[in-house]
């Protein structure tokens, strides 16, 4: 369980996240969808360390984290995709997925890994996870690097950015998966309404409070919108 | 010394088609066959090696050993490259000095590579031992019509102090590749020289350098390419830069001929943070991140 504990988060005399208060149970998919600026990927570095909140508290499965490093975090299982993808220089596919999984895995292990987020694999193990990578091929590498990691909470933030139409199946495919089979917590940022049809629960954010937990039904004001995915004021 | 010698020359060197290996200023084992000959030149100040026309994947090691300490060691040797011959020069230089006094190889090799002939060179600097090591490489190179010049260098560490000054001349559809790896720590001193000359039509250079500079070292990158003709040059200089190290980078590219296609890239950076987030979000500390990251850099 993960719970989120008056939250608050302010850079630059700018308050990007207002008392955040929420509790997310095992075994269940949480989607993280609103506006752009809204402080979703604020939240969920908040959630996985890499940024730390002003003030509040952040309990996994009832031990304070707030404190922790991005290290301790990880080896608590706790998983995070990136919405923008590092690039590096000489560092290879194989290489990030080995250290993914915290052990020496043969190139078959890891071709099957990639294979699941629709990559040719032996295209593309060897090839550096640098800059000459598309977007797309980037985005579906990070993928496979939480996915690898079987985690306990699992955090995507913004995974169908940049992966095609024909590949946004398979993805949906994964996701549909790892909501039947997780032991864990799934938390997606996304503004998909395929994705967001998976939730459990959708949590609603704007301006940097949470406006509304619940189904799907929160957001028909918003699927309504005559501007398409923008809020309708 | 074999310890030392297995630090500078990946290969196995009885294996190689000849070899010369140095140490302490003088020659002490050598191979030589039908097709490559190895000359003294006068003084044991050096040797000249010819390398028959039309020779075939030959190889050739050229180590140099300074087990001494206080010692300053300086060798020339010329490659004499005939026509369309396609080798392998495997050069590298160890440094054994745990004296308090200096020991400084100063190497000058000089490349004469025929027509049409293919040469890669790969050089390593070895130091180990708490003495001042000091390494001043010179090398020249003379590239005839169609020939193809490869040359890799390294220096991981144990270095305290290198001037690397590397000069060459292209004639038409020349290809020059020199790709520099260096990693520099304490106080120790690297600094690194290109001119380049491409003389003749089509003549192309490409340098790459990746370097990290940690501790209080400092590194210098000077590149002085002139295209004189239609000739392509692609200069690039990439530094992760740590700690309180200083590294300076001086382009010059300067076009002659109208179509002279000149690009040189020169960054200086610190680690990227979002590098070492990633990686610590998969469970590395930082220090090990770090570690990943500049491995897989000098790679
Ligand atoms: N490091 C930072 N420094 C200053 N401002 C920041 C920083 N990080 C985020 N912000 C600001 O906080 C707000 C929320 O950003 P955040 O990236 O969390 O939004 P988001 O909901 O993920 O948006 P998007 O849908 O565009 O990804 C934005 O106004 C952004 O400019
Ligand atoms: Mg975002």
């Amino acid at each position: 369980m993960l719970e989120l504990k008056n939250i608050c988060f302010t850079k630059d005399n700018q308050e990007i996240l207002k008392n955040i208060n929420l509790k997310l149970l095992d075994d269940k998919f949480y989607v993280i969808t609103g506006p752009n600026g809204s402080g979703k990927s604020t939240l969920a570095k908040i959630i996985m360390g890499i940024e730390k909140p002003t003030s509040g508290t952040v309990l996994f499965d009832n031990i304070d984290i707030t404190n922790k490093t991005i290290t301790e975090r990880a080896n608590m299982r706790i998983g995070f995709a990136f919405q923008q993808p590092a690039v590096f220089k000489g560092i290879t596919v194989y290489d990030l997925l080995k250290i993914s999984i915290k052990k020496d895995i043969t190139k078959v292990e890891a071709c099957n890994i990639l294979s699941k987020v629709g990559l040719c694999a032996l295209n593309y193990i060897d090839r550096e996870v640098n800059s000459s990578l598309s977007g797309g091929e980037l985005k579906r590498i990070e993928l496979a690097t939480i996915l690898a990691r079987k985690p306990v909470l699992s955090i995507f933030d913004e995974p169908e950015a940049g992966i095609d139409l024909w590949s946004f199946n398979n993805l949906i495919e994964v996701f549909k998966q790892l909501e039947e089979d997780s032991k864990g917590i799934t938390l997606i940022i996304s503004h998909q309404e395929r994705i967001l049809d998976i939730a459990d629960k959708i949590i609603l954010l704007e301006n940097g409070m949470i406006k509304e937990v619940g189904d799907k039904s929160i957001l028909k004001d918003i699927f309504s919108c005559p501007k398409g995915g923008e809020l309708c004021e | 010394m074999s310890s030392l010698l297995d630090k500078i020359i990946n290969n196995k060197i009885e294996e190689a088609d000849s070899y010369n290996i140095r140490e302490n200023g003088k020659t002490i084992k050598r191979k030589e066959n039908e097709y490559i000959k190895i000359v003294n030149k006068e003084d044991s100040k050096g040797i000249d090696i010819y390398v028959k026309e039309n020779t075939l994947f030959g190889i050739i090691d050229i180590p140099v050993i300074i087990s001494e300490s206080r010692i300053k060691d300086v060798v020339y040797n010329d490659f004499h490259i005939g026509k369309n011959a396609n080798i392998i020069i495997v050069a590298g230089c160890g440094i054994h000095n745990i004296k308090h006094k200096t020991s400084e190889h100063d190497g000058i090799h000089r490349f004469y590579l025929g027509k049409n002939s293919k040469v890669r060179y790969v050089e390593k600097h070895y130091g180990e031992g708490s003495g001042n090591k000091v390494f001043n490489p010179i090398t020249e190179a003379y590239l005839e019509e169609g020939s193809t010049l490869n040359i890799e260098t390294v220096q991981i560490k144990g270095v305290d102090k290198t001037t690397r000054i590397t000069k060459a001349n292209l004639k038409e559809n020349a290809t020059l590749t020199i790709n520099e790896k260096l990693y520099t720590e304490e106080k120790q001193y690297a600094k690194t020289d290109f001119i380049v000359n491409l003389n003749g039509e089509n003549a192309s250079a490409h340098v790459t350098s990746r370097s990290v500079a940690t501790e209080n070292s400092y590194q210098e990158f000077t590149s002085d390419v002139i295209g004189n003709n239609k000739s392509f040059a692609h200069i690039s200089c990439d530094a992760i830069i740590k700690d309180n190290a200083q590294v300076k980078a001086i382009p010059t590219i300067y076009a002659k001929d109208a179509s002279a296609n000149l690009i040189h890239e020169a960054a200086i950076g610190k680690i990227a943070g979002q590098q070492l987030t990633k990686l610590m979000t998969l469970g590395l500390t930082l220090k090990e991140a770090e570690k990943m990251i500049i491995e897989g850099f000098l790679k």
